[in-house]
């Protein structure tokens, strides 16, 4: 049973018509997007289908676009479909001031320390996940730190040489 | 082939060469009695017998396992007994990155050490953050505890760790010993926010 990249495409465009966009395969990997609003009903119908099966999710992040104006924060999740062996990626991109995605761990459990992880570093709000607080970083921590607009050092430190940094 | 070399020009064997003697403090001497101060007693005394606490969390730990070992062996200088309680040690010795998450676990272990106590701060992360300039690094573990000795280095090599705790040795030896009870150190532990 092989399923091909347009295989996939197909079967998504036959459920979701034009809703679903952005199809590409970069390194062979089936990608694509859809609304956030969307997103556990694109997961459960390739979770469901009898043909996609893809009952794995791998991994969950967030990528942090400025530039994409309206829509900064793209969550992706990579699924995995574990009977042909095929992985594919898939995007929804929300809002950086009020970035509210729906969780998908009433569907996946691995989704809920992942969905704390983007929340920890992004600040995406996943509406509905039983216990969203910080990870990884300190709890008093009150910023996003991989959000583009703080900058990876801190920037009032003047007893590290600039030089030795490469940003003299 | 390599060639065989003997050494036909030994070394006489000499006993200080082997053995550490430690050096008779200043006092006054005569038929059977020896008077000098307690602070010279008592620090030569601690210097030559300091446990350390190793707080090794990367790869100056694995400098730190080197100085320890058989080859560098940091026995020979009397820190041989390595403790794994805080309660029983007098020198902490901190070796790697300590991220902001793992900052109140050192204090608390700082904390539970009893006075007198020293800390080394080894390697360039521990010392000031070294390249981790980042969100989730401390910047030098002087930010939470006090801090007697930094060694620098990314890693410092074996000799540099033994160096630091000779250093340590030295602020040991000449300690007065009204020092951990003087204003001055109640200052110092109170602008840690440690009473």
């Amino acid at each position: 049973m092989v399923l091909t990249n347009d295989k996939i495409k197909q079967k998504l465009v036959e459920k979701f018509g034009n809703m679903v966009s952005g199809f590409e395969e970069p390194y062979g990997m089936f990608t694509f997007q859809a609304p956030k609003e969307m997103n556990l009903k694109v997961i459960q119908f390739l979770y469901d289908d009898v043909e996609l099966q893809f009952r794995f999710l791998t991994d969950l992040t967030a990528v942090h676009y400025p530039e994409r104006i309206g829509e900064e924060i793209a969550v992706v999740y990579h699924l995995h479909n574990l009977v042909s062996n095929t992985r594919i990626r898939f995007k929804v991109y929300t809002d950086a001031v009020k970035s509210e995605v729906f969780t998908a761990s009433a569907l996946f459990s691995s989704a809920n320390w992942q969905e704390r992880e983007a929340y920890d570093f992004f600040g995406v709000n996943f509406l509905g996940h039983p216990n969203l607080k910080r990870i990884m970083n300190v709890e008093e921590m009150d910023y996003f730190p991989l959000r583009k607009e703080f900058p990876l050092e801190d920037q009032t430190r003047i007893d590290k040489d600039d030089e030795m940094f490469g940003r003299g | 082939m390599r060639p065989v070399r003997f050494n036909i020009r030994p070394k006489e064997a000499q006993i200080g060469d082997s053995l550490m003697v430690a050096e008779l403090p200043e006092g006054h001497m005569g038929e059977g009695f020896f008077a000098t101060s307690f602070d010279k007693v008592i620090g030569l005394a601690r210097k030559n017998s300091i446990w350390p606490l190793p707080f090794a969390t990367s790869c100056c730990g694995i400098e730190f396992m080197a100085t320890m070992a058989s080859h560098y062996d940091l026995a020979r200088f009397g820190s041989e007994r390595v403790g794994f309680s805080p309660r029983q040690c007098d020198l902490l010795m901190v070796m790697g990155t300590i991220a902001k998450k793992m900052g109140p676990v050192l204090r608390q272990v700082y904390l539970q050490m009893a006075e007198p106590r020293w800390v080394i701060a080894v390697g360039a992360c521990a010392s000031s953050g070294g390249i981790f300039d980042s969100y989730s690094v401390l910047q030098g573990i002087d930010q939470i505890i006090p801090v007697d000795v930094y060694v620098p280095g990314c890693p410092p090599r074996p000799e540099a760790i033994i160096d630091g705790v000779l250093r340590i040795q030295d602020l040991v030896h000449n300690e007065s010993l009204r020092r951990r009870n003087s204003e001055q150190y109640t200052e110092l532990l109170n602008s840690y926010g440690i009473e």
